[in-house]
């Protein structure tokens, strides 16, 4: 049986979870999560502007302050930490805590590769909305691959004592010990689809462990302490999911099979560069306090493609707030909202979306809000986008002049006006797997 | 007998895109079927009216006794592009909890 745990579900968790996760208790493995769909595009841009950087930078810091600790316990961190520039990534890492031995995958960035995939005739059409690449190639400003285990498995087979990829699989961090440990193989269509759901289980660390659980809330203990989420892998592919004793949380069948629900589409269907994974096969057992155990998984083979996460700049956008006050504060802040698009018609400036939320009313849920005659107060939020970044910033000056000049009882400006940001968007596309050769090199 | 969802299913919710996904599950595994009858794709869909601009999909899960649904262009462009403060579904889940449901007599 081999122990992994997963200390961070995103770049921005919470950093004392992965040194908990090192000190409280047994692990063999520490997988860390650091990419979601358009971090690849921040950090390609941080990397533009210097050649150094390009990489998730609380990582190298986190290293140098449990490198004793894992040295001692004989804990591998595999990361996805290394953005788009892993081998700067592992360099500093290796700055920061000398001594260590850091594997590096490198292959998963196809930026530069673009022109060349497009001349061979991989149209790269999103899966979402079937539009070819070509339509946005000058606008994008990321390209990556999404790479599976097996890169990962040879990487922790070198021996080091940190394995730092780029776009690797959320799921693929949790695998890769397995495939390494246990000597799994392409074939092994159960196991690596066992090992999958694991990853999938654990990859937002305590959101696994009662962070945001719905069921009896109230009574999930010392959540300020909570315990990130460990898997106990077993050879055949079973595994049991737990946290350290003495850490806050939760883990019970309601836990994970909320987690088991997110962010999933066909449940029969769950495709990843390793495998194809069932969620219906799937079998829960509560194991005593604080266990589960997961078995019965079964898989099919890993599909023929790659699936790529591009980003592209796409527009400008800026979101303005006011708050209004009892009484009518609802029926002020909706005429205060037909005065701003009034304004916007009378100045023609064009936007492919206005968009009008009351917070406290209905922002999150519309329509299927529960009726609320009169709040005691309400926020207007008005967002807009669209192409003309001129015309995003003048829509950032029509909130503020309704203090003075529209309905009663306005006021929370404080801030100022908002910010016109950059929208950058994601692509997905599919391309021919043999296109992509991963690399492990070691940094000392 | 009417009872809001609530009553026998939690939710957990999150985003891919544009679409928003919804697991229901039963607390108990028993009132499953109860959730197949009454959480219709149809139903969800009518839940959020103009919310969800697209088709809703469900998904069968027995072994879990949950359901999971697709809502298509639900979130006004999704991730980076969407305008709502609510861009990634975070809270639909709690939304669909006050679905009103049929609950049996015999259960």
């Amino acid at each position: 049986m081999i122990r992994i745990a997963n200390g961070q579900g995103f770049w921005g968790d919470w950093l004392e979870a992965p040194v908990r996760l090192v000190e409280q208790g047994p692990i063999d493995y520490l997988a860390l999560d650091y990419l979601a769909e358009v971090t690849m595009s921040i950090l390609q841009k941080q990397r533009q502007e210097n050649p150094q950087l390009g990489y998730a930078r609380d990582f190298p810091p986190l290293i140098a302050r449990i490198a004793r600790k894992i040295r001692e316990r004989d804990v591998k961190v595999i990361a996805n930490a290394g953005g788009v520039n892993p081998v700067a990534c592992a360099r500093e890492v290796v700055r920061l805590a000398p001594g260590l031995k850091v594997a590096v995958v490198t292959g998963d960035d196809v930026y530069p590769r673009l022109d060349e995939f497009l001349a061979k005739g991989y149209e790269m059409r999103d899966m979402d909305t079937g539009e070819p690449l070509a339509a946005i190639r000058a606008r994008i400003l990321s390209a990556n691959a999404y790479i599976g285990a097996f890169p990962l498995a040879e990487a922790l087979d070198t021996g080091a004592h940190v394995v730092v990829a780029g776009r690797s699989t959320d799921t693929a961090l949790t695998l890769a010990p397995m495939v390494h440990r246990f000597g799994w193989q392409p074939g092994d269509y159960d196991k690596l689809a066992s090992g999958t759901i694991a990853g999938h289980i654990v990859e937002c660390g305590a959101q696994t462990t009662g962070g945001n659980c719905q069921v009896d809330w109230q009574s999930i203990p010392d959540m300020a302490n909570v315990g990130y989420p460990i898997v106990e892998a077993e050879p055949d592919g079973s595994f049991c999911v737990t946290k350290h004793k003495q850490a806050g949380g939760r883990v019970d069948s309601h836990t994970v099979k909320e987690q088991l629900l997110y962010e999933l589409g066909d449940p029969k269907n769950y495709i990843t560069p390793d495998c194809v994974a069932d969620f219906t096969s799937i079998r829960l057992d509560d194991a005593g306090p604080d266990r589960v155990r997961v078995s019965g998984i079964r898989g099919g083979p890993r599909p023929p493609t790659l699936k790529l996460s591009i980003s592209y700049a796409n527009g400008w956008k800026a979101i303005g707030t006011l708050v209004y006050s009892w009484p009518r504060a609802l029926e002020k802040a909706r005429a205060a909202d037909g005065i701003v698009r009034e304004r916007l018609r009378g100045l023609r400036l064009e936007f492919d979306e206005i968009y009008t939320e009351y917070f406290g009313v209905n922002a999150c849920h519309g329509s299927a809000a529960p009726p609320n005659a009169d709040p005691p107060e309400v926020q207007l939020r008005i967002g807009v986008r669209g192409a003309d970044k001129k015309a995003v910033d003048r829509f950032t000056r029509e909130l503020i002049p309704l203090v003075l000049n529209g309905p009663p009882g306005a006021t929370g400006f404080g801030e100022g006006r908002p910010p016109v940001r950059e929208i950058v968007a994601y692509w997905s596309a599919l391309l021919p797997r043999e296109e992509i050769a991963t690399r492990v090199e070691v940094v000392e | 007998m009417k009872v809001p969802l609530s009553k026998i299913a939690h939710t957990r919710s999150g985003d891919k895109g544009d679409t928003c996904n919804i697991g229901v599950i039963a607390y108990d595994p028993r009132h499953y079927p109860v959730l197949v009858r009454e959480v219709t794709a149809e139903r969800v869909k009518r839940h959020f009216g103009a919310l969800v601009a697209g088709e809703v999909e469900r998904y069968e899960l027995p072994n879990l006794g949950a359901l999971n649904f697709l809502l298509h262009q639900a979130l006004g462009g999704g991730g980076t592009v969407s305008l709502r403060t609510d861009a990634q579904g975070k809270t639909f889940g709690a939304a669909l909890l006050a679905l009103e449901i049929e609950m049996p007599a015999e259960v």
